[in-house]
Protein backbone atom coordinates (compact mmCIF):
# COMPACT_ATOMS: atom_id res chain seq x y z
CA UNK A 1 0.00 0.00 0.00
CA UNK A 2 1.53 3.39 -0.97
CA UNK A 3 2.29 5.91 2.15
CA UNK A 4 -0.77 8.40 2.11
CA UNK A 5 2.19 10.61 3.56
CA UNK A 6 3.60 10.43 -0.38
CA UNK A 7 0.95 12.87 -1.13
CA UNK A 8 0.69 16.43 -0.64
CA UNK A 9 -3.81 16.32 -0.96
CA UNK A 10 -3.92 13.04 0.93
CA UNK A 11 -1.71 14.89 3.65
CA UNK A 12 -3.73 17.75 3.81
CA UNK A 13 -6.64 15.66 4.27
CA UNK A 14 -5.37 13.91 7.14
CA UNK A 15 -4.56 17.54 8.79
CA UNK A 16 -8.09 18.23 8.82
CA UNK A 17 -9.37 14.76 9.60
CA UNK A 18 -6.68 14.85 13.04
CA UNK A 19 -8.86 18.30 13.34
CA UNK A 20 -12.38 16.82 13.47
CA UNK A 21 -10.84 14.40 15.41
CA UNK A 22 -9.25 16.71 17.49
CA UNK A 23 -12.19 18.62 17.99
CA UNK A 24 -14.26 16.17 19.34
CA UNK A 25 -11.66 15.45 21.97
CA UNK A 26 -12.12 18.89 23.11
CA UNK A 27 -15.59 18.61 23.64
CA UNK A 28 -14.91 15.34 25.68
CA UNK A 29 -12.31 16.68 27.47
CA UNK A 30 -14.63 19.72 28.50
CA UNK A 31 -17.31 18.16 28.96
CA UNK B 1 -0.68 57.86 27.00
CA UNK B 2 3.05 58.47 27.56
CA UNK B 3 5.16 55.97 25.38
CA UNK B 4 6.74 54.36 28.38
CA UNK B 5 3.38 53.66 29.85
CA UNK B 6 2.84 51.23 27.06
CA UNK B 7 6.10 48.83 27.32
CA UNK B 8 4.14 47.65 30.96
CA UNK B 9 4.22 43.71 31.60
CA UNK B 10 0.51 43.84 30.69
CA UNK B 11 1.74 45.30 26.82
CA UNK B 12 4.66 42.62 26.73
CA UNK B 13 2.23 39.57 27.75
CA UNK B 14 -0.88 40.88 25.62
CA UNK B 15 0.67 42.36 22.54
CA UNK B 16 4.12 42.25 22.67
CA UNK B 17 5.54 38.88 23.33
CA UNK B 18 2.15 37.47 20.87
CA UNK B 19 3.85 39.49 18.30
CA UNK B 20 6.63 37.82 18.35
CA UNK B 21 5.68 34.49 18.95
CA UNK B 22 3.29 35.08 15.72
CA UNK B 23 6.24 36.03 13.83
CA UNK B 24 8.70 33.23 15.18
CA UNK B 25 5.47 30.77 14.23
CA UNK B 26 5.06 32.43 10.61
CA UNK B 27 8.39 31.88 9.82
CA UNK B 28 8.36 28.40 10.99
CA UNK B 29 5.06 27.72 9.44
CA UNK B 30 6.43 29.30 6.42
CA UNK B 31 9.51 27.10 6.11
CA UNK B 32 7.69 23.63 6.79
CA UNK B 33 5.09 24.74 3.81
CA UNK B 34 7.71 25.84 1.75
CA UNK B 35 9.25 22.34 2.20
CA UNK B 36 5.90 20.51 1.58
CA UNK B 37 4.42 22.65 -0.88
CA UNK B 38 7.76 23.75 -3.22
CA UNK B 39 11.08 22.39 -2.44
CA UNK B 40 10.27 18.38 -1.99
CA UNK B 41 7.94 18.29 -4.83
CA UNK B 42 10.59 20.65 -7.20
CA UNK B 43 13.95 18.56 -6.42
CA UNK B 44 13.06 15.32 -8.15
CA UNK B 45 12.39 17.38 -11.37
CA UNK B 46 15.70 19.90 -11.23
CA UNK B 47 18.00 18.68 -13.71
CA UNK B 48 20.96 16.56 -11.93
CA UNK B 49 23.53 19.12 -13.12
CA UNK B 50 21.57 21.89 -11.05
CA UNK B 51 20.62 19.71 -8.21
CA UNK B 52 24.11 20.95 -5.99
CA UNK B 53 22.82 24.22 -6.26
CA UNK B 54 20.07 23.68 -3.78
CA UNK B 55 21.44 20.95 -1.91
CA UNK B 56 24.80 22.47 -1.05
CA UNK B 57 23.27 26.17 -0.69
CA UNK B 58 19.37 26.91 -0.47
CA UNK B 59 18.76 23.42 1.81
CA UNK B 60 21.33 23.91 4.57
CA UNK B 61 19.93 27.59 4.80
CA UNK B 62 16.49 27.06 4.99
CA UNK B 63 17.00 24.32 7.50
CA UNK B 64 18.97 26.41 10.08
CA UNK B 65 15.88 28.93 9.99
CA UNK B 66 13.38 25.97 10.17
CA UNK B 67 15.17 24.93 13.31
CA UNK B 68 15.70 28.14 14.92
CA UNK B 69 12.09 29.60 14.23
CA UNK B 70 11.17 26.44 15.76
CA UNK B 71 12.77 26.51 18.79
CA UNK B 72 11.84 30.77 18.85
CA UNK B 73 8.42 29.86 18.26
CA UNK B 74 8.21 27.24 21.21
CA UNK B 75 10.22 29.57 23.64
CA UNK B 76 8.24 32.52 23.18
CA UNK B 77 4.63 30.31 23.25
CA UNK B 78 5.77 29.17 26.64
CA UNK B 79 6.44 32.46 27.48
CA UNK B 80 3.49 33.82 26.69
CA UNK B 81 1.56 30.96 28.66
CA UNK B 82 3.00 31.52 31.33
CA UNK B 83 3.07 35.77 31.76
CA UNK B 84 -1.09 35.01 30.99
CA UNK B 85 -1.30 32.25 33.68
CA UNK B 86 -2.18 29.20 31.86
CA UNK B 87 1.33 27.67 30.96
CA UNK B 88 0.52 24.67 33.56
CA UNK B 89 -3.52 24.38 32.83
CA UNK B 90 -2.27 24.39 28.69
CA UNK B 91 0.14 21.68 29.55
CA UNK B 92 -2.60 19.72 31.19
CA UNK B 93 -4.62 20.01 28.59
CA UNK B 94 -7.33 21.98 30.82
CA UNK B 95 -8.45 18.59 32.33
CA UNK B 96 -9.96 19.22 35.40
CA UNK B 97 -10.04 22.79 34.90
CA UNK B 98 -13.52 23.18 32.77
CA UNK B 99 -11.77 25.47 30.29
CA UNK B 100 -12.10 24.14 26.46
CA UNK B 101 -10.46 27.31 25.27
CA UNK B 102 -7.38 25.79 27.28
CA UNK B 103 -7.85 22.40 26.44
CA UNK B 104 -8.13 23.55 22.42
CA UNK B 105 -4.63 25.25 23.44
CA UNK B 106 -3.00 23.12 25.00
CA UNK B 107 -3.73 20.58 22.20
CA UNK B 108 -2.00 22.81 20.03
CA UNK B 109 1.08 23.33 22.47
CA UNK B 110 1.88 19.89 22.59
CA UNK B 111 1.73 19.61 19.23
CA UNK B 112 3.90 22.08 18.80
CA UNK B 113 6.29 20.85 20.75
CA UNK B 114 6.04 17.52 19.32
CA UNK B 115 6.44 19.37 15.57
CA UNK B 116 9.58 21.06 17.17
CA UNK B 117 10.51 17.92 18.60
CA UNK B 118 10.39 16.28 15.07
CA UNK B 119 12.20 19.08 13.42
CA UNK B 120 15.58 17.98 16.04
CA UNK B 121 16.08 14.89 16.49
CA UNK B 122 14.18 13.46 13.36
CA UNK B 123 13.97 15.87 10.65
CA UNK B 124 17.83 17.23 10.91
CA UNK B 125 19.88 13.99 11.74
CA UNK B 126 18.65 12.56 8.94
CA UNK B 127 19.03 16.12 6.22
CA UNK B 128 22.54 15.84 8.08
CA UNK B 129 23.20 12.66 6.70
CA UNK B 130 21.26 13.40 3.05
CA UNK B 131 23.63 16.40 3.01
CA UNK B 132 26.82 14.69 3.62
CA UNK B 133 27.66 16.37 6.77
CA UNK B 134 28.01 12.74 8.64
CA UNK B 135 31.00 10.93 7.12
CA UNK B 136 31.20 7.18 6.25
CA UNK B 137 27.48 6.99 4.66
CA UNK B 138 27.09 5.28 1.34
CA UNK B 139 24.30 6.50 -0.85
CA UNK B 140 21.70 3.96 -0.19
CA UNK B 141 21.98 5.49 3.63
CA UNK B 142 21.59 8.54 2.61
CA UNK B 143 18.63 8.22 -0.22
CA UNK B 144 17.22 6.60 3.12
CA UNK B 145 17.68 9.34 5.30
CA UNK B 146 16.30 11.62 2.73
CA UNK B 147 13.35 9.52 2.58
CA UNK B 148 12.70 9.55 6.37
CA UNK B 149 13.48 13.54 6.60
CA UNK B 150 10.70 13.79 3.87
CA UNK B 151 7.90 11.65 5.52
CA UNK B 152 8.90 13.33 8.83
CA UNK B 153 8.62 17.10 7.05
CA UNK B 154 4.99 15.95 5.91
CA UNK B 155 3.98 14.39 9.18
CA UNK B 156 4.74 18.31 10.45
CA UNK B 157 2.63 19.60 7.81
CA UNK B 158 -0.22 17.04 8.94
CA UNK B 159 0.19 18.19 12.31
CA UNK B 160 -0.14 21.78 11.90
CA UNK B 161 -3.67 21.89 10.56
CA UNK B 162 -4.81 20.98 14.03
CA UNK B 163 -1.98 22.82 15.49
CA UNK B 164 -3.48 25.98 14.28
CA UNK B 165 -6.70 25.10 15.09
CA UNK B 166 -6.20 24.70 18.51
CA UNK B 167 -3.93 27.96 18.90
CA UNK B 168 -7.08 30.00 17.02
CA UNK B 169 -9.95 28.40 18.10
CA UNK B 170 -9.41 29.19 21.92
CA UNK B 171 -11.79 32.30 22.20
CA UNK B 172 -14.38 30.58 20.28
CA UNK B 173 -14.74 27.74 23.47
Amino acid sequence: MKNPLDSLTQTIILGFLLTAGMVGLIHLIAS
Amino acid sequence: MPWHELVTYDWWARAGVPWLHAMAATMWLGYIWYFNFTHDPTVPKIPQEHRPGVVRYILPDALFWLRWSAVATVILGLVLAWMTHFLQCGLELGIGWHNAGETAIGIGMWLAILMAANVWFVIWPNQRRNLGFVPRIDARARARAARIAMLASRVNLMLSIPMLYGMTSARFY
